[in-house]
């Protein structure tokens, strides 16, 4: 198959690319990139005018649920949900059951990922032993089988100690610590975060030092042995504050930030609705401020999901026993370009960076993506257009989503990774 | 007088100043009508009320059920402990089965905040919160008020205290936002481990020191502690409790002229309350409970679409 996606604007902020260009897809490769490309050369043509075409957009955090939670998703309708989403790679967390904390198990998802064929499913494995925080889990078994990264994903790392080793075991493999910042003695039987709205509301709240702690804790660890932590879905100022000033310092400290921690706040919680509950929790409105002024100086690496599908009946119920979580993939492009780009004006590039560039990078993607002779990798949005989120649309088997009904601006149009040309729809 | 404008009483902070009256001067009609020979007023006849109790409760639940009784309404009992619930329905799937018995109006007592509002969006029926978790407990906040207005003759500019375990207190909340809109001063006291944080944006104040906190008040209104708390280290012993935030004979002393002392029960003698407070003419304990019974006529006539001018006819 030949495939034509004409009079988008080209945009690879890693190679200074931003320009109207066409680009000639043949059996999954780009072959021609340049300022006009004749239409009877593909045997299909996007006509994509003022779309944005980027390298495909890479996902750091997603529960695909499989093996173990598949009556809320597996991997193939997870890897579907990605590129309907526009994201052409995306991070599997350890968290199935059993645990993705082998060889055996990473096998079986990259597997179950190629066989379903939408986007690549990048696996990250457990620090510890069925993520029980006591013994290391065979992380260079894993590395060689493709894993990314790791982390006990729902879990803090246990201990200091255990940290230190992982840490240090890493380096070995130039792969991330990916930090589930949470000090669980802080968090017991809580539903949200701790402040006016949970006192109003008489839940029981995750105070935001339950996450500084943590991230403070890594931190210093992993200044003192030099190795790389990657703090997952970061939601405080304070963190935030720790994370810039250890990247002033020189050290090796990424972090990702999820659209809902952008997009929403606690006050949302005010009708109980289990769809607005996750951890960490959505945080205070000065959290929030703080993680887009991140967003704006360049202390957040990444914008990912925390995709995290449940069934029906795990949310519709008591808001003090429902899952945490809410899914993601769908609604990320709608959300981050309607808030990031039209609200607080950041630019096209610095949204590529996030949901894009930088992501690759941590998971070792080559760069420079958009280039004659690269595998088709791609993702199109278009910044302009409304589209009121309707969950009918989603691939994913999941409908926990508190974005259901709003109407934003920006949609994604196409996901295009090798020969899969996803034509993407989240609304109407 | 108009028609209740509230298809349910999921909580105090949707209801305005007027609802409120409305509400309690309902109450002291039907206060009236029982005081003389014939109790029944039988307004709710061939109506049929539900009382889902989740969570244990005898005294509210028996409060409920006498006004229930005295409105001539048809009841049923469902508590938690006999029902499918402990076999793992859930709590969706029991709302749709009470649903299928056509109930006009559901009574829910609940552990978990916003539960009433959960049964309210699934059922077609009117729903009444009879304290959801730490969230809210409507009807005990207005019992309260009408006991306040009864006794002081006024229900605004007064110094209310509520003291003891504001954090885990379903009571508490009801009552900042009742007192709060009617126009009064309230202030909480309590250790700082058991008074949640921003709570002063909802307008009350926060004296830790008791004695302070109640030399001007109008009214003290103590919380029940419950011993699991000390378990759970928000305080080292109830002794220690008792002697930072037990309302004692000397604390009764130095209270104002008039100032009266209040309790949703049950009450815990030697800790939050001691004996000789609880037992004397400044306590109106026991109105509070007999007010709760006309106070939830007057809650369950309203919702039923009764109007006022019916009684008084």
């Amino acid at each position: 198959m030949k495939y034509l996606i004409k009079n988008g604007k080209v945009v690879d902020p890693s190679i200074g690319l931003n320009k109207e260009l066409d680009i000639l897809i043949e059996d999954g490769m780009i072959t021609e990139i340049s300022d006009s490309i004749e239409d009877n050369r593909a045997d299909k043509v996007y006509d994509v005018k003022g779309c944005i075409v980027a390298p495909g957009f890479v996902d750091l955090h997603a529960h695909l649920r499989e093996p173990g939670g598949e009556r809320a998703e597996t991997i193939e309708t997870g890897a579907m949900s990605a590129m309907n989403g526009g994201f052409t790679h995306i991070c599997a967390m350890p968290n199935t059951s059993p645990c993705m904390d082998n060889a055996a198990i990473i096998s079986l998802v990259l597997d179950k990922a190629k066989t379903a064929g939408y986007a690549e499913v990048l696996p990250v494995g457990a620090v510890s032993k069925k993520r029980e925080g006591k013994e290391l889990a065979s992380i260079g078994e894993m590395v060689q089988k493709g894993i990314v990264g790791v982390s006990d994903d729902g879990y803090p790392v246990a201990t200091s100690d255990l940290v230190k080793k992982a840490l240090e075991y890493c380096i070995l493999f130039d792969i991330p610590l990916m930090e589930h910042a949470e000090d669980l003695t802080l968090t017991k039987k809580a539903v949200m975060n701790e402040g006016f709205y949970s006192t109003k509301l008489g839940l029981k709240g995750m105070p935001s030092i339950a996450e500084d702690i943590i991230v403070a804790r890594d931190i210093i660890v992993n200044s003192y042995v030099k190795g790389w932590l990657h703090i997952q879905h970061l939601s405080t100022e304070y963190s935030l504050n720790l994370v810039r000033e250890a990247k002033n310092r020189g050290e090796r400290v990424t972090c990702e930030v999820t659209p809902h921690h952008l997009f929403l706040n606690d006050s949302y919680l005010d009708f109980f609705d289990t769809n607005y509950i996750m951890k960490p929790p959505l945080r205070s409105e000065k959290d929030r401020l703080a993680l887009i002024e991140g967003i704006k100086d360049g202390t957040i690496d990444a914008i990912a999901t925390d995709h995290a599908p449940h069934p029906n009946e795990h949310k519709n119920c008591e808001i003090d026993i429902a899952a945490f979580g809410i899914i993601g993939f769908e609604t990320a492009i709608p959300v981050i370009f309607d808030l990031l780009y039209h609200k607080h004006g950041v630019s096209i590039e610095r949204i590529i960076e996030l949901m894009s560039i930088n992501p690759a990078k941590i998971v070792k993607l080559e760069e420079g993506r958009i280039m004659e002779g690269k595998k088709a990798d791609l993702t199109v949005v278009h910044p302009d257009k409304e589209v009121t989120v309707n969950p009918k649309y989603f691939k994913s088997k999941a409908r926990n989503t508190p974005f259901k009904g709003l109407k934003l601006k920006g949609s994604p149009v196409l996901s295009v990774l090798r020969e899969r040309v996803v034509e993407c729809k989240v609304g109407d | 007088m108009k028609k209740f404008k509230h298809k349910h009483l999921l909580g105090i902070e949707p209801l305005s100043k007027e609802d409120i009256t409305q509400i309690l001067d309902t109450a002291k009609i039907f206060k009236g009508i029982c005081k003389g020979t014939n109790k029944k007023f039988p307004a709710l006849k061939g109506k049929l009320i539900l009382n889902l109790f989740m969570e244990n409760s005898t005294r509210t639940r028996s409060s409920f059920e006498i006004a229930e009784k005295r409105l001539g309404a048809d009841t049923l009992n469902f508590s938690a402990s006999a029902s499918s619930l402990s076999k793992g329905e859930s709590f969706y799937d029991t709302i749709k089965t009470l649903e299928s018995m056509e109930p006009h109006i559901v009574v829910i007592r609940h552990s978990s905040p916003g539960s009433s509002r959960f049964l309210a969006d699934n059922i077609d029926a009117s729903v009444v919160n009879a304290g959801d978790g730490a969230h809210e407990h409507p009807t005990q906040a207005l019992l309260d008020a009408y006991t306040i207005r009864e006794a002081l003759g006024t229900l605004e500019g007064l110094n209310i205290v509520i003291a003891g375990d504001i954090k885990h207190s379903r009571v508490v909340r009801s009552n900042i936002w009742l007192l709060k809109k009617m126009g009064n001063n309230v202030t909480l006291s309590g250790p700082p481990t058991l008074i949640p944080v921003d709570v002063d944006k909802l307008g009350v104040n926060v004296d830790y020191n008791f004695d302070n906190a109640i030399k001007d008040a109008d009214a003290v209104m103590m919380l029940r502690i419950q011993r699991e708390r000390m378990v759970e280290s928000f305080f080292p012993s109830l002794q220690e409790f008792n002697m930072l935030y037990g309302l004692t004979r000397k604390r009764m002393k130095s209270l104002k002229e008039g100032a009266i002392v209040m309790h949703p029960g049950p009450i815990n003698r030697g800790v939050e309350i001691n004996s000789e407070v609880a037992d004397s003419k400044r306590s109106v304990i026991l109105e509070q409970v007999s007010n709760g019974i006309y106070v939830r006529m007057a809650v369950l006539f309203l919702l039923a679409g009764g109007q006022i001018n019916e009684i008084s006819n």
